[in-house]
């Protein structure tokens, strides 16, 4: 506790570089949120993106983004949207890439409309409100009093705003199953903070004569062997599924791999943390016996 | 002494027994197939079924397996593009086989018999994960809206008509509200307004009536309410789903989904389908007929229509003036059939009572006058604006008869005027239900087999290689409690499985991601109990109280830290869609189902091997 000016420190020069990166960078959205054309495809042998660009263009579809995902074999092309439907556009995809390559292999094509990309993102911005706002209350109701609440909230938002800035600094396609991680990371990481109050709370009713700083310091190390462990544990299966899932899983096990490092930085260094430099004291805990002495007045 | 309740031991036994069974079918797989039945749906027989196969192999058609089950015919296959082959062949009128069977693609589960003869079934994969169609459509939910003011139109008109008040016309209303929602009726000037709301209000009782203020004349205002119209949109939906979900059924899809997303907005996944040509026809294709009067007055030279009358072009280019009115809608048709009349191709169509009333009042009141049917067809089309590019639906309507009533007729009648080919269409269109309102796609996504395969093969490959690394980590970490909590991970895994099986739930690529995350979290509720173990022991206290003591204080944090995630797990559920909505489901179900395995059942084994009257001096936690 001693050292959290620094962790504040380093937790806000973290913050900014995240905001700043949103908001010049912006998020590399898929067209989940953006709508458009989506078309997937597979070579037989390593993919010359430029010539399929140029093969691209010259069927008409104008700033195709072509890049390669997986391996060098597969590539994704992604498009404004034209109002062709999937059964109109794959057979003239077909034709455009089996001039690059005739062995080519289309794999998945979606076209996903301008207005449903508005309301996914409208959808996933309410959804990431709505579970702050849930969460907050459950802490509130759970703890009685808001200097943990406060802690837990702001450790909690820490973490998604990283993980967003992470993504708009390397600007990693953001598609809907991001959203999701982000989501899983916002209860991870709230997991760790309330096993952490939960132990200041037992903390405190054993012992009230120590400092709230020793107390708060005592909870976090007790439990800390736990929070490394189950950490470890998570990691390594996330980390799996990051280099074994395939693209399709990468945006999505990458955040969940930012956010659990973030989540349970926060958690150690900086929820509590909050708490304490609001002034917590056992008291607040235990609401009831700070009136024992009114309630004995005559 | 550490004791355990017998009833706890049972339960867990039984559940974890119980798990096992539903989990089972999933271990197994399925077979692309494709399912013969009987037009007379008498039961196949084995001459019958030796025929077919016989059939199949002299036309060099690739299966695997032909086999009779419950009466009908299962032609196993390969993979999705045999079994599209398979299919083609099967339904070529050339080779016979339509002659006497029906056919429907589907997946014929690979476990014994038994387990079949038991009702288990695997999850069903989704999509992502076997390849398939998906399209979301948009409901025109405020052309629903229209639709019933067209409604309300027409019986005010008739009611003004048959009181004899006179009035100039009737237009739509638009009051607070982005889209019309209510009708003006222009009366002439000192109109009695009190006696036309009388009327009005006789026609149509649920319509709240007003005097209006215009300019000249006299006018009455009829507004739906806002309850009224969300009801209208909500009816839209929900028929529109229905009528989807038989227009589906109808393909011989195996495992299709039809369900409402969002608002206004429907969803169908058919697993299987590649480039089908023939869904596009049956769902993407929107189009209903209207029955109106033809106006005898006489075209207007500037085409513009006069009140009451509505101008359409009739399919062989000349323009037809129709009332407004409208006699019957696709709405209110029950069946239809294509045929061959005297007069080429037709349609004949079955009216429900409502329907089969007004045809029969108005035959009788206008026989021997012309009566148009009207097509109404929805297309999608993109235009520029301002340089952008955007979607927009357009309506075309024709006129494809017009013809003099030479009868009195009801709720069966027959409509003329089609090739073979559009007969035959809408016949299937109109026998599916036709659309209380127009539907567009919004959405619209073909993910190939192969993509399919590759992607249960990445999921699976993580989930093995995770947790193989997983359960390593824990042994080497907390030794013989590691194995406890591996077990106990396992039984997770299958617990979680047997769920998401008897739910039925549609397992997708995030979903396998769900069930790796929730071994990995499940871990957690273990590392909380030996950790408070480890510190109990290292308090000095004994180790059969030690495991006692871990396990109570541990209760309160690992609720409290799920109850968290469980929030999370529920609010993606609630807003999310498709994949995601799988995800939360996982994610959610796993925090119960790791509550439970790592709760009772780590308590129960650890039980069964520290418990009872054992001396023991040390445990082996790391």
């Amino acid at each position: 506790m001693g050292t959290r000016k620094w962790w504040y420190t380093l937790s806000s020069v973290l913050m900014l570089g995240s905001f700043v990166s949103f908001f010049t960078l912006g998020l590399n959205f898929a067209i989940d949120f953006t709508g458009g054309i989506n078309i997937e495809a597979n070579f037989p042998t390593d993919a010359n993106i430029d010539r399929i660009r140029t093969a691209v263009e010259a069927g008409g579809y104008h700033e195709p983004q072509v890049s390669t995902f997986g391996s060098t074999r597969d590539i994704a092309i992604r498009l404004q949207s034209t109002g062709e439907t999937a059964e109109q556009l794959r057979p003239k995809f077909q034709a455009i890439l089996s001039a690059v390559d005739p062995d080519v292999k289309i794999a998945d094509l979606a076209v996903v409309g301008p207005q449903v990309g508005d309301e996914l993102r409208n959808a996933a911005i309410l959804s990431l409100a709505v579970t702050l706002a849930l969460i907050g209350l459950y802490i509130i109701l759970r703890f009685h009093t808001w200097r943990l609440s406060l802690g837990a909230i702001l450790a909690v938002m820490h973490d998604p705003i990283l993980v967003l800035g992470v993504f708009s600094f390397t600007q990693t396609l953001f598609d809907l199953s991001v959203v999701a991680a982000i989501l899983a990371v916002i209860g991870y990481s709230l997991n760790d903070t309330v096993i952490v109050f939960d132990r200041i709370r037992e903390n405190f009713e054993k012992n009230r004569r120590l400092t709230s700083e020793v107390t708060l310091d005592n909870a976090i190390n007790q439990t800390l062997s736990r929070t490394i462990m189950t950490k470890v544990v998570t990691c390594i299966v996330v980390v799996a599924l990051l280099l074994l899932g395939g693209p399709a899983l990468r945006g999505f096990s990458e955040a969940l791999l930012i956010g659990i490092i973030a989540g349970t930085y926060s958690s150690i260094y900086i929820s509590s943390a909050i708490a304490l430099s609001f002034g917590l004291k056992a008291e607040h805990l235990f609401p009831s016996e700070r009136k024992d002495p009114i309630d004995e007045l005559p | 002494m550490l004791e355990y309740a017998r009833w706890k031991y049972t339960l867990v036994g039984v559940v974890l027994a119980v798990a096992f069974l539903f989990a089972l079918p999933n271990l197994f797989g399925d077979d692309f197939a494709l399912q013969l039945a009987r037009k007379d749906r008498v039961a196949i027989d084995e001459p019958q079924r030796a025929a077919i196969e016989t059939t199949l192999k002299n036309a060099g058609v690739a299966f695997t397996g032909v086999e009779i089950d419950d009466g009908n015919v299962i032609i196993r296959f390969a993979d999705n593009d045999s079994q599209l082959r398979g299919r083609d062949f099967v339904k070529d009128e050339k080779n016979g086989l339509t002659r006497e069977y029906l056919n429907a693609m589907m997946y014929a589960s690979r476990a014994p018999h038994f387990i079949q003869a038991l009702g288990l079934r695997a999850m069903p994969l989704g999509l992502d994960l076997r390849g398939g169609l998906y399209l979301l459509y948009q409901v025109d939910v405020d052309g629903a809206v229209e639709r019933l003011l067209g409604i309300y139109d027409q019986d005010y008109r008739r009611a003004l008509g048959a009181e004899k008040i006179p009035f100039t016309d009737i237009t739509t209303l638009q009051v607070d509200s982005d889209i019309p929602n209510g009708l003006r009726v222009l009366l002439p000037a000192g109109a009695d307004t009190g006696a036309v709301r009388a009327a009005l209000r006789k026609a149509q009782p649920d319509i709240a009536c007003r005097d209006g203020v215009v300019a000249q004349g006299a006018a009455v205002d009829c507004v739906m309410t806002e309850a009224q119209v969300r009801e209208r949109r909500n009816f839209a939906i929900t028929s529109n789903i229905t009528t989807l979900r038989n227009r589906v059924n109808a393909l011989g899809v195996s495992e299709p989904i039809v369900q409402q997303q969002g608002v206004d907005r429907i969803n169908v996944q058919l697993p299987g389908v590649q480039n089908s040509a023939e869904v596009k026809s049956t769902l993407g294709k929107v189009a209903t007929l209207e029955y109106r009067m033809e106006d005898p007055r006489p075209m207007p030279e500037n085409r513009r229509a006069p009140p009451g009358a509505k101008i359409y072009m009739h399919k062989d280019g000349y323009p037809v003036m129709l009332k407004r009115e409208i006699i019957v809608t696709g709405d209110q048709m029950i069946n239809a059939n294509s045929t061959s009349g005297q007069q080429g191709p037709q349609v004949d169509v079955t009216l429900n009572s409502a329907g089969g009333e007004r045809m029969l009042k108005n035959t009788q009141q206008n026989l021997g006058k012309r009566m148009g049917v009207v097509y109404i067809e929805q297309l999608r089309e993109v235009v520029e604006e301002n340089g952008q590019k955007v979607e927009r639906t357009v309506k075309e309507e024709k006129v494809i008869s017009l013809a003099v009533l030479n009868g009195v007729f009801s709720n069966r009648f027959m409509t003329t005027g089609l090739s073979m080919n559009e007969a035959r269409e809408l016949a299937l269109l109109l026998k599916g239900g036709a659309l209380a309102a127009p539907i567009s796609i919004a959405n619209e996504r073909v993910i190939g087999p192969q993509l399919g395969a590759a992607n249960i093969e990445k999921g699976v490959k993580a989930l093995v290689i995770g947790m193989g690394a997983l359960f390593l980590f824990m042994i080497l970490y907390y030794q013989l409690f590691g194995v406890v909590a591996d077990l106990v991970l396992v039984a997770n895994v299958i617990l979680l499985g047997a769920l998401l099986s008897m739910l039925g739930v549609a397992l997708s690529l995030p979903g396998i991601a769900g069930i790796i995350l929730t071994v990995g979290m499940a871990v957690d509720a273990n590392v909380l109990i030996y950790e408070r173990i480890r510190e109990e022991l290292r308090n000095g206290v004994s180790p059969q109280a030690a495991i006692k003591a871990g396990f109570e204080k541990a209760f309160s944090a690992i609720a409290d830290s799920n109850v968290t995630t469980f929030i999370a797990g529920v609010v993606l559920f609630v807003f999310g869609t498709g994949a995601i909505k799988g995800f939360a489901i996982v994610l959610s179900l796993g925090i119960l189902t790791s509550m439970f395995t790592a709760l009772m059942g780590s308590r129960a084994l650890l039980t069964l091997m520290f418990g009872g009257k054992k001396k023991i001096t040390k445990l082996a936690i790391g």
